[in-house]
This record gives C-alpha cells, sequence and structure tokens, in this order.
C-alpha cells in the first residue's frame, strides 16, 4: 500500500524520509483538511450565519479541534472529487462558487485553490505542528470567506439569484473570473511531503451583473427561497446549490458534530413538497424540513469517519479507521421522534381556518400522511354543531380579532375546497353540545369574523370623514399655535 | 527573544467604534484561541473544540467571525466600551488600543512575575463626524472594504508561522495561557489603549486642561 502510494506521488525520495506512521497520519490530515476546506467554503454561501458551539472537553470527532459542521451532501461530493485520491503537485482541488440568476444566467465569482507546491519542510512534525497548522489555516478560511465579494451576495441570495458550488480535482481554472480578478492568500502549512497553500481568486468585476443580469428583473431584495417552493432555476447540472435550512433553530446553532450530523440528517433537504407525502417521515409537518430523514440516517452512518487526532505531545494522534463506522446513538433517537408528533400536526394542518369543507376531497389525492384514516362521511358535517357553530358564537374578542383578522378574510373561497374536515374531539371536553363547549371555543377561536375596520368600505368611509374633519382641526390647531411654540421652546 | 508587533489603522465614524474594534480583535483572538487543554498522565494532554459564530455589523456594511465564547466575547466588549468611554462621544479624535499577547516567566520571591510580550497588535483608530446620511452611508461601505483588507492583513501576518510559545506542561499552562474561561483557552493577552484628541495632544495635558477649567468656574 505505501509503495503504490509512493508510485501515485511520485516523490519516492521525500516519502522515505516519513515514518510510515508519520506518512499515514500525514494523508489523513490532508484529506480531512480538504473535506474540511470544502466544508467551510460552502458553509459560508449557504446565505445564512454559521453557529457553532465551543465543547470544553474533546469528543474525538472533531478534526483539528475545531466544530466544522459536516453537510453530508457536501462531503459526498468532495470525495466525488477527489475519488481517491489526495490533492498534490500539480493536482489541486477547486472549489467554484457561481451565481446563477431565475433566468438561467450564470457567473464565476471565486474559485478556492487548495494546491501543493515542491517546497519541502523535512524537519516539520507531522502530529503536532502540521496539524495544529492546518486548524490556524482552517481558522483562516473561515475569516477569510466573509471577506470576499461573494459572502454578501450570498446572504442575499433569494428569488432572483442563486448561489452554486462545484468542486473539482485538477489543474486550476480562473478563466472564467473575467478580466482583472484578485487572489487573496489564506495562508500556507509546510508538509515533509510539501507545502500546502490555500487561496482565493475572486471577480472584481461585478458591475458586469448588475447591467445584464438584473436588468429586467426587480432590484435584490434578499427574499429567502422559501423551503417548499419549487426551485426557479431548473437543472443546474454539476453545479450544486448553496441552500441550507436547520430546523427549527433561530440561528442556525449546531450543538456539535453528533447533533449537527443529525440535524444534517433531519433538515438537509431541497426537494418539493410533492416529494414529503410519504408515510412515516415528516411531510404532514411545515415547520420542519423535510424529505428521507430515514435515507438521510442511514446515508450518514456508512459516512461517519473516525476520530481525529485527540491526544498530543509527545503522544501520536489516535489512528483508527478512518472509513470506520462509528454509531451516533443522537441519529437514532431524532429519526423516531417526529413520528410521535406527525399525527398532532396533520390535525391541526388541516382543521384550522376552515369554515367548511366545500367539494369533497379526499385525503389520498393530497399526499398527506395517513391518508386511509381520514373521515369520508362529509355529509355528516352539516348537522355538525362542532363545524357549524351557533349564530351567537360570532360575537369577537379582542384575542381573536387580534390573531386573525388578516387570515380570517382568507378562510373563505376556494382554498377551502383543498382541506378535508376532520372530526375534532378536543381532550377532557364534554360532548353535550353547549355554547361553551370546549370544542365550540375552539372552533370559534379559529373562525373569527373579520374586524370591520379592515374592511375595504369601511376604511375608505373612514378615510374621507377624515379628509373631511382635517380643515377643522388644522384651524384648532392654528389658534393653539402659541402654546405649541411655547412647548417646542422648552424642548431646546 | 523579540516581541513581533503589527500596527493597523482604520478611520471611522463614531458609532462604529465598537464594532470595528471588535471585528479586528475578535479576528485575531480567533487565530490566538485553543481549545481547553485536559492533561492525562504520561504527559499528553486533549484539546478541547472551538466553535465560531458569526457576527453582522449594525453600523458597518461587515460580518466577523468570532470564537463561540461568551466570556470571551464579554471581556472583549468591555475593554472596548472602556476604550470608546474613552473616546468620547461623536467628537473627532484618535486612539490607539493594543492588545499584546505575553508569556508569564516565573520570578523568586520577592520580585513578581514578569510578562513578556510575543505578539503586540496596535489598532490606531481616527474617528471622524459626519455630516449627514449620505456620507454615513458610504461610510459603512467604505469602512467595511477597509476591515476586510484589515482581516486579509491579520491572517496574511498570522500565516507566516513566526515565534508561537511552546506547548506548555500542566505546570506552566497558566504562563502562558488564560485558562480562566470556561470553554476557549485564549493566549494570555491584554488589552489597554491611548487616547488624543484632535490637536495631536496626551490625555494628561487634556485632563489638565478639564480639572483646570472645572476649578475656574
Amino acid at each position: 500500500m505505501l509503495a503504490s502510494y509512493v508510485a501515485k506521488r511520485g516523490h519516492s525520495m521525500m516519502d522515505s524520509d516519513l515514518s510510515p506512521q508519520d506518512k499515514k497520519d500525514l494523508d489523513k490530515f490532508i484529506k480531512f483538511f480538504a473535506l474540511k476546506t470544502v466544508q467551510v467554503i460552502v458553509q459560508a454561501r449557504l446565505g445564512e450565519k454559521v453557529c457553532t458551539r465551543s465543547l470544553s472537553s474533546p469528543t474525538g470527532s472533531d478534526w483539528f479541534n475545531l466544530a466544522i459542521k459536516d453537510i453530508p451532501e457536501v462531503t459526498h461530493e468532495s470525495k466525488k472529487a477527489l475519488a481517491g485520491q489526495l490533492p498534490g503537485i500539480e493536482r489541486s482541488m477547486c472549489v467554484e462558487i457561481s451565481l446563477k440568476t431565475s433566468e438561467g444566467d450564470s457567473m464565476e465569482l471565486e474559485t478556492w485553490c487548495l494546491e501543493m507546491n515542491e517546497k519541502c519542510d523535512r524537519d516539520i512534525k507531522v502530529s503536532y505542528t502540521v496539524y495544529n497548522r492546518m486548524s490556524l489555516l482552517l481558522k483562516s478560511l473561515l475569516a477569510i470567506t466573509r471577506v470576499t465579494p461573494a459572502y454578501k451576495l450570498s446572504r442575499k441570495q433569494g428569488h432572483d439569484y442563486v448561489i452554486l458550488y462545484r468542486i473539482y480535482f485538477g489543474e486550476v481554472q480562473l478563466t472564467g473570473l473575467g478580466e482583472g480578478f484578485q487572489t487573496v492568500r489564506v495562508g500556507v502549512v509546510g508538509t515533509p511531503i510539501g507545502t500546502i497553500t490555500l487561496s482565493c481568486a475572486y471577480r472584481t468585476n461585478l458591475a458586469f451583473m448588475s447591467t445584464r443580469q438584473f436588468e429586467r428583473t426587480a432590484p435584490i431584495m434578499g427574499i429567502i427561497i422559501d423551503h417548499f417552493v419549487e426551485r426557479p432555476f431548473g437543472n443546474v447540472g454539476h453545479m450544486h446549490p448553496c441552500i441550507y435550512r436547520a430546523p427549527g433553530e433561530d440561528e442556525g446553532a449546531y450543538n456539535g458534530v453528533e447533533d449537527s450530523q443529525e440535524v444534517c440528517t433531519t433538515s438537509f433537504s431541497t426537494s418539493p413538497p410533492s416529494q414529503m407525502g410519504v408515510p412515516g417521515k415528516e411531510g404532514g409537518v411545515p415547520q420542519q424540513v423535510p424529505v428521507q430523514p430515514c435515507h438521510g440516517a442511514q446515508a450518514e452512518h456508512r459516512r461517519v469517519s473516525s476520530c481525529p487526532p485527540a491526544d498530543h505531545v509527545p503522544a501520536t494522534p489516535s489512528s483508527s479507521g478512518e472509513d470506520a463506522e462509528t454509531s451516533s446513538r443522537s441519529v437514532g433517537v431524532k429519526s423516531g421522534s417526529p413520528c410521535g408528533l406527525l399525527e398532532t400536526t396533520f390535525t391541526r394542518k388541516v382543521g384550522a381556518f376552515v369554515n367548511k369543507p366545500g367539494t369533497k376531497v379526499t385525503t389520498a389525492s393530497l399526499d398527506l400522511p395517513f391518508a386511509a384514516f381520514a373521515p369520508r362521511a362529509y355529509d355528516l358535517e352539516e348537522n355538525d354543531p362542532m363545524v357549524q357553530p351557533p349564530e351567537s358564537s360570532a360575537t369577537s374578542s379582542p384575542l381573536q380579532g387580534s390573531l386573525h383578522s388578516q387570515g380570517s378574510g382568507e378562510s373563505g373561497g376556494p382554498a377551502q375546497d383543498d382541506f378535508v374536515m376532520v372530526d375534532f374531539k378536543p381532550a377532557f371536553s364534554k360532548d353535550d353540545l353547549l355554547p361553551m363547549d370546549l370544542g365550540t371555543f375552539y372552533r370559534e377561536f379559529q373562525n373569527p369574523p373579520q374586524l370591520t375596520s379592515l374592511t375595504i368600505d369601511v376604511s375608505s368611509q373612514s378615510m374621507a370623514e377624515d379628509l373631511d374633519a382635517l380643515p377643522e382641526k388644522l384651524a384648532v390647531y392654528e389658534k393653539n399655535i402659541d402654546e405649541f411654540d411655547a412647548f417646542v421652546d422648552t424642548l431646546q | 527573544m523579540n516581541c513581533r508587533s503589527e500596527a493597523l489603522e482604520v478611520s471611522v465614524e463614531g458609532r462604529q467604534v465598537d464594532e470595528a474594534m471588535l471585528a479586528l480583535l475578535h479576528t485575531i483572538l480567533l487565530h490566538r484561541s485553543t481549545g481547553k487543554f485536559h492533561y492525562k498522565k504520561e504527559g499528553t494532554y486533549s484539546i478541547g473544540t472551538v466553535g465560531t459564530q458569526d457576527i453582522d455589523c449594525d453600523f458597518i456594511d461587515f460580518s466577523f467571525v468570532r470564537v463561540s465564547s461568551d466570556e470571551l466575547d464579554r471581556a472583549i466588549r468591555k475593554a472596548v466600551g472602556e476604550f470608546k468611554d474613552a473616546m468620547g462621544n461623536g467628537m473627532d479624535g484618535m486612539g490607539q488600543i493594543s492588545l499584546e499577547f505575553y508569556q508569564k516567566k516565573k520570578s523568586r520571591w520577592p520580585f513578581s512575575d514578569e510578562c513578556i510580550p510575543w505578539e503586540v497588535w496596535s489598532i490606531k483608530v481616527n474617528v471622524v463626524n459626519l455630516a449627514n446620511e449620505q456620507e454615513r452611508q458610504i461610510c459603512r461601505e467604505k469602512v467595511g472594504e477597509k476591515l476586510g483588507e484589515k482581516v486579509i492583513n491579520i491572517v496574511e501576518v498570522i500565516n507566516r508561522h513566526e515565534y508561537l510559545p511552546k506547548m506548555p506542561t500542566q505546570s506552566e499552562v497558566d504562563n502562558v495561557f488564560d485558562t480562566s474561561l470556561k470553554d476557549v483557552q485564549p493566549y494570555l493577552y491584554k488589552i489597554t489603549f491611548q487616547i488624543t484628541d484632535t490637536l495631536g495632544s496626551s490625555v494628561s495635558t487634556t485632563m489638565r486642561r478639564l480639572i483646570k477649567d472645572t476649578l475656574a468656574l
């Protein structure tokens, strides 16, 4: 294995200075450094703030002692690009970031290059110095990725454009960056087999974009793509979108590698909602990010890597198999937990803001989970006081008004045809159909009458009245002008 | 051992001072902080994990990355707050804030421990007053670009891989690192500052004048 590796690298003289253990460690470090580099770059172009927690005790799975989450799709693409090789001399790993508009125009923004040159540092300690310098270089990468122009563009990606990434291996291609591109060097790490350099070449001529790409579109509003909207950009071929949604976390914080892997398996998806209605999955939960959590979990099991070196001077890093599958307890727990929530959410989804079911629509046609359990006796709903509340309950309460004044106007109309009424039997309530029954209250709460002040006629009437009253008010103010002046003087 | 000294200079509006200083100081500390050391038997140690966090500035078109440590952030904010108070609010002025990394050298009684700096970052700040909103908007963008250049400068210096203190043994770790934080471990550092007003005179002259004026009233 060592001999074949030497033949590949073509550095037989240099390699013979390294002990087999150092050689093995160095290759592992370079591989994981390359993978983490790609993760940092892509995550910095997702359009959201990244936040990871510091952990005082090592978890054994945080390479380079940095909490850098692994997005499985990105790792997969990186490994596919590397195809079992390592970055080396004349074999650079590049991450290309480009922008694609909703009309199909695209433009390369920057290319990050992980290269190696022939300058060797034979005296450097692999397990300690090289490892720590790689850690430092990743920190520099974190800092620099926020400074290049593409960062601001990626934070504003949305309906008008998206940011895409492409990983390739081999010769660096910079021609797509236009004239006058700038280069920034992130840093270097010397190793016994060559010096690793990390740099970024970025386009400076973004004015080209604003005239060519956006002359037919509205200014960028920074709208975030709704996760459940079909992607407007069509097939992007070998490019991959930098879009990620963490489930229900305010700032996208990750709680460490294991939790983040769990988050990844249940939340990373850009599939349209039509693919979400699979029994047992999270398709019925609009707030959570969907699609194939089970599949993701299984995939993640295959890709989980071994512990990075945790011990330092004078001990050498652990050299456990890098492709060994380590069990991730949190993955199993998480994939099981949504099932308990699913039924409740489903009920709430179809129950909200509905007065009448309208035309008969089967749940099966809506791709809803547990479709077989939805009631089919729609005829009974006309006589069901739970569905048709008594007239006396139509009086509005302030709470109802404030919560639903916007929505109630939209609850009628064709939207009702898409909903199926489910018999609503709230817990701990009697079934005696009294006006103040909990179920009735809940139904009223969800279907309040619209506020009169929000109807168009009333608003236009009050506007006319206001305009009529204006001259009178002005006259009063003019009469009291001395008072106002005195007040203003006291403020100075 | 010679202390390495790096100088940075920025011109900002009064309300941008906090964020500009935080951005640069946190960028430096990101590179000069490690995870917590956990020493084991036989002289080996393991290192905790350093998390990072994106911070968006409110008054500058700029975002930066800092170490995820509220304790460290509080300490830096406190120092920057004191610097800003000393600079005065809304007045033109110049000041300099210095971030110094040092090692402690134990001395025998009765002498106190010696602090030997090995790296000093000096950030000169020129505070300008702007007349209208349009100028402020331009300043937001310009200062953002300048800070980006400074981050690149910082990274360039850091990656020269010049002197760093040797990794200490357990008994020596407090001489090299600040072990008081519970989640991360920066190298021992201190933040100092000095202020000059628009006339270029030092703080002591200004204080003397203030006291004279007060007594004259």
